[in-house]
């Protein structure tokens, strides 16, 4: 950790005015934006608005709606894993209301962020691309179940760890922000809900919880979704070392992000020639 | 080695911060420093006896995120010493374990991040829950886990550090796991893991601010906390 960027960002007064003015004004503008989940529900903000926001900003918001597509790419993916899973039937009919709740909640993003990209951020949302989630024939997820499984836990942690990779980049914004915290959390409750629903079937022995980088019984080809999972240094502190707790409950105590760069990666493989 | 995050308070008192440590960087960041605070420019209201200050801006807002790693610490620590854990199931016994080691590491972490700023021990008050019941450990869990996440979530826009998001967003997908597991043990293979009662028609987890957190924690804490100095 950079202990001088760190020291800069949490005092503001340890900058030259300059940066500080333009630090405040570029968040303070985007507070013109207002509470977004009523926006969205509102529909779109008036021109003048975006209008009225600083140069700066409208660069900053250029960025904002690259990582939001890149988050509406995921959830595409996702929304169309589950809805085919249920179409397939190949879901336990004791599970088909887990899957079909989660499956929800993926669709309610692809709107959301199709909305905030285009309504709200004035952008142009990502259309959804054809996915091949026999990722060239290796997998069948939708004639076999445990398979259908292990993949949504693959999608899911590593919809987690995307969206905690793309906090900072979004931080302008106090309610973009919000909004995708408040999606990181309700992709990690699938994620624990579909991990632990493999391990009660026998199916492998992960908990809720991600253990170092342990991948289970999940393909080889998973390792990239928990590569750095089993860090337990936060902030030059060792918490094993400060605490003397075993490696892998800390590595547990803590989710880790992944760049845009691996993210895209692993789920490129599951991307249709086509596209 | 021991954690001496930090310098006594006297040797940078009247130095320029950045200047001291720029040349102690070295002692300092070897030490695994984690911040020196804003002492300088913080007017630190006095407090009354029993009483806790957050503080003002990132600070406040860790040791915010500090007092609530502390409540479910102390939960967890009780839980283990209960009736209900000892007859408990082997599962749900591996994840009052889990779960206790994950907030005791949580808590002791943000204790050594913010050293010399860090509040003191809260007094916890768990009259309320008897920790010999399944449904009511079980329903207390819920209740710290999911307000973790809604408080967590809540306060990121807050946090002018980029650092220190990334470590409340580390945190913060773990206590939605948990959340998720204990809402399953409560009620198994529903959808109760993510619940309506949570999750709005845009797919997004409640957030809730300062005051609604802190005011449903007082039910569990005795120490009168102010936050009156946290950013809004």
């Amino acid at each position: 950790m950079n202990l001088m960027k760190l020291l800069d960002s949490i005092c503001p007064d340890t900058r030259n005015t300059t940066e500080t003015d333009q630090f405040y004004s570029r968040r303070e503008a985007f507070r013109l934006f207002g509470d977004f989940s009523k926006k969205v529900v509102l529909a779109a903000v008036p021109v003048s608005i975006l209008n009225a926001i600083p140069t700066v900003a409208k660069a900053s918001t250029e960025s904002i709606i690259g990582v939001l597509n890149y988050a509406l790419t995921l959830e595409h993916l996702e929304y169309r894993y589950y809805q085919n899973g249920l179409d397939s039937g190949i879901i336990d009919s004791a599970d088909r209301p887990i899957f079909q709740k989660i499956r929800d909640h993926e669709l309610a993003h692809v709107n959301f962020l199709t909305e905030v990209i285009g309504n709200v951020l004035n952008g142009t949302p990502v259309a959804e691309p054809s996915f091949d989630f026999t990722a060239g024939g290796n997998f069948m997820p939708f004639e076999d179940y445990p398979t259908f499984l292990a993949l949504a836990q693959a999608f899911e942690d590593t919809g987690v760890r995307a969206y905690k990779g793309q906090a900072t980049n979004v931080m302008e914004s106090d309610v973009v922000l919000t909004a995708a915290l408040s999606i990181h959390s309700v992709e990690a409750r699938h994620a624990s809900m579909v991990r632990r629903l493999r391990t009660k079937k026998g199916q492998d022995t992960v908990k809720g919880w991600i253990t170092n980088n342990n991948i289970g019984t999940l393909p080889a080809a998973a390792s990239g979704i928990y590569a750095g999972e089993e860090n337990v240094s936060h902030a030059g502190v060792n918490v094993v070392n400060l605490t003397g707790i075993d490696r892998e409950a800390v590595s547990e105590g803590w989710d880790e992000p992944l760049t845009m760069e691996q993210t895209l990666g692993i789920a490129s493989l599951f991307l249709s020639d086509s596209n | 080695m021991k954690n001496e995050l930090f310098k006594p308070e006297g040797l940078i008192q009247k130095a320029d911060r950045r200047q001291f440590l720029k040349l102690g960087s070295l002692t300092v960041a070897g030490a695994g420093l984690l911040m020196m605070g804003c002492k300088d420019d913080e007017e630190m209201m006095p407090t009354m006896p029993g009483m806790v200050s957050l503080g003002s801006g990132d600070l406040g807002i860790l040791n915010y995120a500090y007092a609530l790693e502390q409540l479910e610490a102390a939960f967890y620590a009780e839980v283990m010493k209960g009736g209900y854990f000892a007859n408990a199931s082997a599962e749900e016994k591996i994840i009052m374990g889990d779960l206790e080691k994950h907030e005791r590491a949580h808590r002791e972490f943000f204790k050594v991040a913010l050293g010399s700023n860090a509040i003191a021990d809260l007094e916890v008050d768990f009259s309320s829950i008897d920790f010999s019941s399944r449904n009511s450990v079980l329903s207390a869990a819920k209740t710290f886990e999911d307000l973790g996440v809604a408080a967590y979530n809540g306060a990121g826009q807050f946090l002018e550090s980029a650092d220190l998001l990334l470590i409340a967003g580390k945190i913060v997908s773990v206590e939605a796991r948990h959340a998720a597991a204990i809402r399953d043990l409560i009620n198994p293979n529903s959808v109760d893991f993510a619940g309506d009662d949570l999750i709005d028609a845009n797919g997004l987890e409640r957030t809730l601010n300062f005051q609604q957190v802190l005011t449903a924690a007082s039910a569990f804490v005795k120490t009168e906390i102010d936050f009156s100095q946290l950013p809004s």
